[in-house]
């Protein structure tokens, strides 16, 4: 008996994928963020607001994954560019389903491509799509424990969401108390209070967007 | 739910693999790495893995999982620090700083093949 060793990423494929996509968003300037939650925190009301609310000469396009259905891309049209990957049973998206979406998309170079990834707290956390960081959306409603109940996502996320905060009163969900433990599994984790209802830290939001684009842009020139 | 694609692109490696090797050799287990924080189900990554295995020419194939701790290290002390994945505690057990870096733990990776010669 011989043991080979065979030093090979599981993922390399997808790897390879999201490696080249990277390299093409850098190459255009376009800031490419994965947004990841639970189905139903709001992933897709905090980007209708986000492209409604967003500078006009700013050019930003989603991709929006789900399960079935055409919904997500119908709401999403109404305020901007949106195209659907429908994954046919898969429970996140991978560097493949985003190039091909690319393709679906057409058009020319953007300053910001939204991903929105199935929703699901899991698995979408371990493929990488290309993107330049990756957004986790979590509502009130879903409890203060749920960053230590799934760290995998809190860990790799770049910042955090804290959606449908004008429930608070209404929810026995502590809001310094989901950001203390999402800060026990990512220490310095930026994060934003949000409601898509009333508005509330949507600008705020758009700002952290821009400062982004503004490394992203800087990256470019390099 | 996703750990059958992975089982999958296991399987499909070590099939690749043993149609390179000399004739009588083969391939009795694969072994991988995975990560705390990559993901995965173990349990289920081995349950897809058989069910894979079974009926094809390469059975029986053996899976064998090691798993790697979520290592980080304190910006501040610079200890070296293991996380357990209960008590999910991202913060330096030793200055108690919050700053604290990612060093490994998102593994996945086919480590090695063990084969049988002839």
């Amino acid at each position: 008996m011989k043991r080979v060793p065979l030093k090979q990423k599981v993922l390399k494929e997808n790897d390879r994928i999201a490696a080249e996509l990277r390299a093409r968003f850098r190459e255009q300037g376009t800031l490419a963020l994965n947004l990841m939650s639970s189905p139903g925190s709001g992933k897709t009301s905090l980007l209708e607001q986000t492209l409604s609310h967003m500078p006009k000469d700013m050019r930003a396009a989603v991709l929006t994954g789900d399960i079935a259905t055409e919904n997500d891309a119908e709401r999403l049209r109404r305020v901007g560019s949106a195209t659907q990957i429908t994954t046919g049973g898969s429970c996140h998206l991978d560097a493949k389903m985003v190039e091909r979406g690319l393709e679906n998309q057409g058009g020319g170079p953007l300053d910001i491509l939204f991903i929105e990834n199935v929703g699901n707290l899991v698995c979408p956390a371990g493929f990488d799509l290309g993107e330049y960081a990756k957004v986790v959306i979590l509502s009130v409603t879903e409890g203060d424990d749920k960053p230590l109940k799934y760290p995998t996502m809190f860990v790799r996320a770049d910042v955090m969401i804290l959606n449908k905060i004008d429930l608070l009163p209404h929810v026995p969900c502590d809001a310094d108390k989901v950001i203390e433990n999402a800060h026990r599994i990512h220490p310095g984790l930026d994060v934003i209070r949000t409601s898509c209802l009333t508005g509330q830290g949507i600008d705020e939001w758009i700002a952290w967007l821009q400062g982004r684009l503004r490394e992203v842009r800087s990256r470019q020139a390099r | 739910m996703h750990e059958f694609g992975i089982a999958q692109s296991i399987f499909d490696t070590v099939k690749v693999e043993s149609s390179r090797l000399r004739p009588g050799n083969r391939v009795i287990k694969v072994g991988v790495r995975v990560g705390h924080l990559a993901g995965v189900d173990v349990e289920a990554l081995k349950f897809s893995f058989e069910a894979i295995v079974s009926g094809d020419e390469l059975a029986p194939l053996g899976l064998e999982v090691e798993q790697l701790p979520h290592k980080r290290i304190c910006r501040s002390c610079d200890t070296a620090f293991e996380v357990n994945m209960t008590d999910f505690d991202a913060s330096c057990p030793r200055c108690g700083n919050l700053h604290t870096e990612f060093v490994s733990g998102d593994e996945l990776e086919i480590a090695y093949l063990e084969v049988e010669e002839a």
